[in-house]
Parts: structure tokens; sequence; C-alpha cells
């Protein structure tokens, strides 16, 4: 066993999941915020072992080259980890009030953490394997949390027979790029293909399956199915959970699969995740339209961008991947903010599912609206967000891959997406409220908010701190 | 000392803290700002060197490497006046909503002095990507003034008005990002410099042209505009005439003339055909209106047609030169660019002013219908003279500013086509008559009704409000020189690369 201490933010956050379930079953009920506070304590170390350990330059591998650990899944696990933070800090209160049962809550979240930083971390097809269905059987469980519900069980229902039929696919592609080149580890099989030019018919066929697999955990059109059913019908919290940090691994798995593996093979991959990236633009946004569910609209909106997320990768260049990962990576806050915001609404016993549930809110509280405008501006692109700057990465990356024509697409309808974001600003800031009570989340919530919010316009003025991470990631 | 800056941040983080100082004493903070930010531009005229073309008052910060953004400003002949006005404006709009503005006057004024550092930065950004950040995010503010201190039909309006500039500016950067890949550099001058193939140009050209054709704005979009004005509170009418439509004469001179030359002077009949169409079918759009606010927004479509039909029938004055003669040395070329110019500082002070004045009466009576009124001079003699005073000025009377730029580019648009200066000079019929025929009926006559008898003349500050932008109006209808001196040189060099074929 070499290099074991590489995988030490992984042990460590397995023991804490363990410490986590097993004393969570000792505690008394009135003592059940010690699961929280343990969880966001495991958290936080694994981020401190992440930085810890993350080596000064170029990569280094574990477990016979199966666990990587390179500037990328540093910079991925750790934003996976403060993003997780933050999803916990919002939810524990809904936790508590919706009587969602704490240990079984934070030991799944956490387990679905472990599942991604291996996601990230991964150089070989099987451990890549293993993580995504660590995480996609973690999600499962959550969205079933509430199964009295019954809207809720439906959605984990879907969500369990297309992931499962999504990770069939992969598996199946798996198998075949398997065949095909003779390894799993994806520098072997980058050379591998190298050799042989893009003349395996094997391979090329696997591609295909992984494609298909990748898009579903993105949640791309036309994979995206599941995507509105699971964010309407989770209880909030899981559904935050869901739209944050799962876009960051998703985004790893890709790299790892299409440009760590298959680059050699970027020319079939590329009109494949076209057609992939145009769909998921033109209907998220477009279905985000017609939608009165606030979660729903969210939900279209997540397609949308992780359409713009697949343009950057698409371009086929180290700036494209990096354009892509800012993307994930602001994105990722972007929407763990916005659900924050709903979730900070939702404990008055007022359930926050409309769009015009959010009626007023700049009347009832200036701070959440002028947060949650941040929040949306930033989703729709206009400077000085941080969402514009990742909107001008991808586009262009796009351009200088010669694919104006589908920048100009991705720009209008990044204009019809306007519409709905405006919608909501326009609920919050210009109609009277509903009821006149302030909304009143917890003190650490409250700033919490402010800073996610604050981050937003921070980032926007000096993007450049994170670009630079990410442009380090691909060697730029 | 980086003025630029200074002007820029300033108005930012002095409209934040307006926001925190809460509704009680943020009136006076505001106007303080906006003082000294419009005595920190003075600087820009005092210290600008008219005896040059090139960049002014340069600041210079490497800002995303990794993308060659750099935050980069100066100013030059075109950009000084633009943001002296900009900064000028933001005084009279703080006077404007002393007392008039009620519901939470912090924010309404925090909002205007963001968007001025917003639109200082428009003018002054010699980045063009940093153009763009400071163009889009002018949006914002603007929408939530108009969406929250709006009239019955804001949220509309707001969206509208939204939705159009944006969907305008979209492809702008997308041609931005494609001239930057191919220069590799999105400084602003160096683009000027850029080779494009015909075809490349003439999908920058329609790129910049929806952009800045919808902000301006041209026929046929510019629906928005009347809505946006009609629904927008006093101040953010003004502004919007006043500084927000200059940015879309501002990107022709500065982006699509000098950096797709042929492409614009291929298309050039587009958009003299549009400007004309503007200045006068809209002219008689303007003169059927029944709400005083819808009047003057369309009066301001048809005097924005004044300027880019200034812009572009310098092509068809290079044409009729012939060959050998050296555009640059052509009066006529120079005069039509400067009438432009002139125009647009000009309709600043003059559309503020009438917005202003309907405002005044707004507040009073609550209501922008001309049916409305009549015989207020009975009652408001002081404001009466101020209101017929900006409407000769409007309608283009010598001796107001309004006459010199019209007038600029009358003269010039004769050397390129008689008819195109016939119908160009229909509007000074036709904007003395919508224009006095509104003064006619709002201000002259008999006392209509008890509510017009029943007005007080306007008080201390609506005097100093409406008598600045009156000595505006006169000084540079008397003496336009300065405003001239400063842009010559500028304008000469622009010439000099407009006519530059890029092929």
């Amino acid at each position: 066993m070499d290099n074991l201490q590489l995988v030490a933010p992984e042990m460590f956050l397995l023991c804490a999941i363990c410490v986590v379930l097993i004393g969570d079953l000792f505690v008394t009920e009135n003592r059940k915020p010690l699961a929280y506070g343990l969880s966001q304590v495991a958290l936080l170390v694994t981020l401190i072992l992440t930085w810890w350990i993350s080596p000064e330059t170029g990569s280094v591998t574990a477990f016979g080259g199966s666990f990587i650990m390179d500037q990328m899944s540093v910079i991925c696990k750790a934003w996976i980890l403060v993003v997780s933070m933050g999803v916990f800090l919002y939810s524990r209160d809904f936790v508590n009030s919706h009587k969602i049962t704490n240990g079984e809550y934070y030991t799944l979240a956490l387990s679905g953490v472990l599942g991604m930083m291996i996601m990230v971390s991964s150089s070989s097809m099987l451990t890549l394997y293993l993580g995504l269905e660590l995480l996609a059987l973690s999600l499962y469980a959550m969205v079933a949390l509430k199964r009295t519900d019954e809207r809720s069980a439906e959605a984990a229902m879907k969500y369990f027979v297309l992931g499962a039929l999504a990770s069939g696919a992969l598996l199946y592609g798996i198998s075949m790029i398997y065949g095909a080149t003779g390894s799993l580890h994806f520098d072997e099989i980058k050379s591998s293909l190298a050799v042989n030019g893009e003349g395996s018919t094997a391979a090329m066929f696997g591609l295909a399956f992984l494609v298909v697999g990748i898009a579903f955990k993105f949640g791309a059109a036309p994979f995206h199915m599941w995507v509105p059913d699971v964010y309407d019908g989770a209880p909030t919290s899981v559904a935050l959970y869901i739209s944050a940090a799962p876009k960051i691994a998703a985004f790893a798995l890709a790299i790892r699969f299409l440009v760590d593996g298959l680059e050699t093979a970027h020319n079939s991959w590329q009109g494949m995740l076209i057609v992939l990236s145009l769909l998921s633009i033109v209907l998220g946004n477009v279905i985000a339209l017609a939608q009165v569910s606030i979660k729903r609209m969210l939900a279209y909106s997540t397609i949308s961008h992780v359409g713009f997320i697949l343009l950057g990768v698409l371009s086929g260049s180290s700036e494209g991947y990096s354009a892509a990962m800012f993307y994930a990576i602001t994105y990722a806050f972007t929407s763990l903010g916005a659900f924050g915001v709903i979730l900070a609404m939702d404990r008055q016993g007022v359930s926050v599912n409309l769009l015009t549930d959010l009626r007023g809110l700049f009347r009832r509280s200036p701070m959440y609206a002028f947060v949650m405008m941040l929040l949306l501006v930033s989703m729709t692109g206009v400077p000085p967000t941080v969402g514009f700057y990742a909107k001008l990465a991808v586009l262009s990356a796009a351009i200088k891959a010669d694919l104006t024509w589908l920048a100009v697409i991705a720009v209008v309808f990044s204009v019809v997406g306007a519409f709905y974001y405006l919608r909501v600003i326009k609920y919050m800031f210009f109609d009277e409220p509903v009821e006149a009570a302030p909304v009143n989340a917890a003190l650490d919530v409250h700033l919490g908010l402010a800073v996610n919010g604050a981050a937003i316009l921070f980032f926007g003025l000096f993007p450049g701190l994170i670009m630079a991470a990410c442009a380090a990631a691909f060697g730029l | 000392m980086p003025i630029l800056s200074l002007i820029i941040w300033l108005s930012i983080f002095g409209g934040l803290l307006t926001l925190f100082v809460g509704d009680q004493r943020c009136r006076m903070l505001a106007l303080v700002i906006s003082i000294i930010a419009f005595v920190l531009s003075l600087a820009l005229y005092f210290g600008f060197d008219s005896s040059t073309a090139e960049m002014q008052f340069v600041e210079h910060m490497a800002w995303l490497p990794s993308f060659g953004i750099n935050y980069s400003l100066g100013v030059d002949g075109i950009s000084a006046p633009l943001i002296i006005l900009t900064t000028f404006i933001n005084i009279i709009v703080v006077i404007s909503a002393w007392e008039v503005i009620q519901d939470k006057p912090a924010l309404y004024l925090a909002s205007f002095l963001i968007m001025t550092g917003f639109m200082v930065g428009v003018f002054a950004a010699t980045d063009s990507i940093l153009f763009y950040i400071f163009f889009e995010a002018t949006l914002l503010p603007m929408f939530l003034i108009i969406g929250i201190w709006g009239g019955p039909r804001r949220v509309y309006a707001t969206i509208k008005f939204f939705l159009y500039t944006f969907l305008g500016s979209v492809f702008m950067l997308v041609a931005l990002i494609y001239m930057g890949s191919k220069a590799d550099t999105f400084s602003i001058l160096a683009l000027h410099d850029l080779a494009l193939s015909a075809k490349a140009q003439t999908f920058i050209f329609f790129a910049f042209f929806v952009a800045f054709a919808v902000k301006i704005p041209m026929w046929p979009v510019h629906t928005w505009l009347p809505d946006a004005h009609v629904e927008a509170p006093t101040a953010g009418s003004a502004v919007l005439a006043a500084i927000m439509l200059k940015m879309g004469g501002y990107g022709f001179l500065r982006f699509s003339m000098p950096i797709v030359p042929d492409a614009s002077a291929q298309l050039a009949w587009l958009v003299i055909l549009f400007s004309l169409i503007a200045v006068v079918y809209i002219g008689f759009v303007a003169l059927a209106q029944s709400d005083m606010k819808k009047l003057i927004a369309y009066s301001s479509i048809s005097h924005m047609g004044f300027v880019t039909l200034g812009m572009f029938v310098i092509f068809g004055i290079v044409a009729n030169a012939g060959e050998g003669a050296v555009a640059s040395q052509d009066s006529h070329v120079v005069m039509a660019l400067e009438g432009a110019m002139v125009q647009m500082i000009s309709h600043g002070f003059i559309s503020a002013a009438m917005f202003l004045s309907v405002g005044v009466l707004y507040d009073r009576m609550h209501s922008r219908q001309i049916a409305d009124y009549g015989g207020v001079v009975n009652t408001m003699p002081l404001f009466a003279a101020f209101m017929v005073f900006f409407a000769m000025a409007n309608a283009g009377l010598p001796g107001t500013s309004g006459f010199v730029g019209e007038f600029m580019v009358i003269l010039a648009t004769f050397k390129a086509n008689f008819w195109y200066a016939f119908l160009a000079a229909s509007t000074l019929i036709l904007g003395a008559a919508y224009t006095l025929w509104m003064v006619k009926r709002v201000i002259f006559g008999d006392v209509a009704n008890d509510n017009v008898a029943q007005l007080t003349d306007i008080n201390k500050r609506e005097k100093i409000m409406l008598g600045l932008l009156a000595a505006m109006v006169l000084f540079f209808g008397l003496w336009p020189q300065p405003l001239v001196d400063m842009m010559h040189v500028t304008i000469e060099n622009l010439v000099q690369h407009v006519t530059t074929s890029k092929l």
C-alpha cells in the first residue's frame, strides 16, 4: 500500500460518518443537534486535511494508480466541502422543524460527500464508478427521507429507477472500453487509444454509453426528466443538497472520463455534447418560463446551466475545461444561496412552494430580497456578479473552438432565461407582501446568507481569485 | 491622481453608504457625493489637452490576466464631455428627489448614485469587456428604479426595458469575445486596428448595431422607450433620456464605425434610412400623443435620429468628395460628427429639463394628460417661463443648444444628399409643431379647471434645478465653442480611422 496518506481525508470522513451514525443512536431526543455539530466539524477537518496533504504541483497517485490527487481534485474537493457546509447550515432548522430524522439525514449527506470526493479523485473507471454509486445511493435514500409523503416517495422511486438504468448504461460503456483498450486506468486507456487511433469501434460504442451516463448524472437534456420531479418532490433541504455540490462532482466525472481517459476521441464526443448542451440550454430555459413552482423553476434553470457547463467541456481545450470548472463551482454556491433563502423563509410554518410566495419579500426582509436578487442576477449572467464571468469564460472557450453559432444560440436563450429570473425579482421587489412579518431565521443562517450574497458580488469584482485556481488545475 | 476611478468608485461606494445611513440623512449625503463627483469631473475639462487625440487620464491595471481583461480607463474628446454631463445630471437628479420621493428615499438615491458610477465607467472604459460590464451593470439599478417607484404599468415597462436592452447587448458580447480572441487583447484602441474580413465585419456590424440601436433607440426597436419613460419616476426618465440613450450613440462612435469601417460604409444607407424614419415618422407620432411624457419620449427618439444621421451620413459625404480627397480634412465630415456629438450633449440637458418640468406638474396634479391642464401660466408664471424656454430649445430655436447640433448635422447632410437634408430639416417644423402645441395646450389659455386654479408656483428647490439646466441650454446655445474645441482633434482622428479601409 503506497501513499496511503493521500486518502487521509476520505478515511477520516468515513470514520466520522460511523461516529455520527452510531453516536446518533445513543443520544437522547433533546440532544439531537449533536449530529449537526459533529457533521460540520467532520467537514471542516476533512477540508483542512485535504488542504494539508495536497501536492504542491503535479499529481500523486495511490492504490496502484487508482486514486489520484492533482490540482483539479484538490480544488473540486475543497469547494464540495465548503458548499456542503453551507448546505448543512441552511438545512439544519428545516430538518429539525420538519421532523426529518437527524442522524439519517447527516449520515447520508456525509456519505454522499465521501462519494463525491472519491469520484473527483479517481483515476480508474472502477474507482469512479464506486464513488458515483456511493453518491447515488445516498441521494436515492435522501429523496425518500420523508417516506410518508407521497410525492417524496414517488420522486425517489423515479430517481432510483432512472438512476439505476443510467448506472447500467455507464457500466456497460465502461466494460466496452475495457474490452477495447484492456485497461481500467485512464492514463493507460489514453495511451492505448493514442496508438490505435479512433479506429476502435468498440471503444466508440462504449463512449456513447458513457456519455449517456454522464448526461444523466448531470441532468442534461434529454436525460433530464428526473430533475424537476426530484427537486419538487424531495424535501427542500435535500433539493438544496442535490442542486449544489453534485454539480461539481458531475463536472469531475465528465473530465475524468472524457478528458483524462478519452481525450483522443474528442472529435467523437464533441458532437454528442453539442447536442446535449444545446438541448439543455433551449429546453431548460423555455420550460422554466412556464413554471409556477419555485423549485421546479430552479430545476429547469439548473438544466440550462448544465448546458453551459457542457459548452465549456465540449470546447476541448484546457481553457474550456477550466471555464467549465469555474462555472460549476460558481453555480454550486449560487444555487446554494437561492435554496438557502427559500429554506430560511420556509420555517415559519409557511411553506414556500410557489413563486408568488416570495411576493413582497423586499418589504418584509430587505436583506433576503437583496441576496436573492444578487443570486438571480448572477444566474442571469449580468455583471457585476460572478455569473457573468462564468458565462464569459465558457462562451470565450466555445468561440475559440470555432463554435460561434453555438455561443450565439446560448446567449439568445440566456435572454429567454432572464425573463423568469426577473419575474422572481418582480415578485420580491414590486409586489406588496401578503403578510408583514419579517423572515425570522437564526443568526448564523442570516450571516451565512449575507456572506453568500456578498461572495457573488466579491467574486464578481475579483473573479481572478477563483479563475486563476481553475486555470492552474488545467496547466494554464 | 486617478480621477476617473475616483469618480466611479466614489459614486458607487457613496451610493452604498447612502443606503446605510437611513432615510433621514440620505438626501444631504447624496447631494454632497454628487457634487464632489461633479467637481472631480470638472478636472477632466480643465486638465484636458485638446490638441491630442490620445487617451488622457489613463489608468491601467491587469484585472483578469488569464483572459487578458484589464481595468483600463481613459478619456478623449468624445467621452470627456459625456462624463461631465453624467455627473452634472446626477446632481439635478438628487435635487429633484428631495421631497418628492417619500417611499424608501435612501434606496432611491443609492440606485441613482451607483448607476452614475456605472455610467461614467461606460464612457471611461478603454477595455471592451470592462465597457460591457459597465454597460450591462446599469440595467439593474434602472430596473429597480422603474419597478419600485414607477407608475401603474411599471412592471411591464421595466421588464420590457431590461429584456430589450439585454437581448441587444448579448450579441455585442459574442462579437467582442470573437474579436478579442482574434486580436489577443480586449483593448478598444487595439480593436480599431484589427484586420477583419468583409464577412466578419458584416456580422460584427449587426451585432453592434442591435446593441446600440436598441439603446439609442432607433426605429423600429424603439418601442421600449415610450413605455419606460412614461412609467419611470421623473428622475428616472431624465437619466434615461439624458445619459442612457447616449450610451448607444457613444457605442456607434467608439465601436461600430472605427472597428468595422467597411461594413459601416456599406450599410450606412440602412442606418440613414432608419434615422430619417425616426426623424419624420416619429415626429408625426409625437404630434398625436395625449400624454406629456410620451410626447417627450417620442421627441427623444426623433432627436436621436439626428445623432445617428450625423454619424452615418459621413460615408455619403466621403463618397461624394471623390477620390483623392482626405476625409479628415473635409470640414463637412468633421462637422457632421461634431454636430452629432453636440446634439447628444444638448439633448442631455433639454430632455432632462423637459422631463423634470413635466415632473413638477405631475407632483402637483398627479396627471400627465395634456387634456387635464390648461392655463398653467396664470397660476405658475415662473414655471411657465422655464417650460416655454425648454420647449423652444427642444424645437431647436437659435440661441439654445438644441439649434447648434441640428443645424450642423443638416448643413453637413446637404453635402451627402439633398433629399436626406430635406427630410431631416422637416424636424424644424415637426419639432416646433409637437412641442409648441403641447405648450399651448398646457401652459396657455384660460385656467382649465379647479385643480389648475389651485396650483402653486415652483419653490426654491425647483427653481435651482430648472435654473441650472436653463443656464446650460443657453450657454451651449450661445457659445458651443468650448465643447467643439474639446472634441475637434479626437473627431478628426476618428474620421481617419473610419475612412481607412480594413480590407
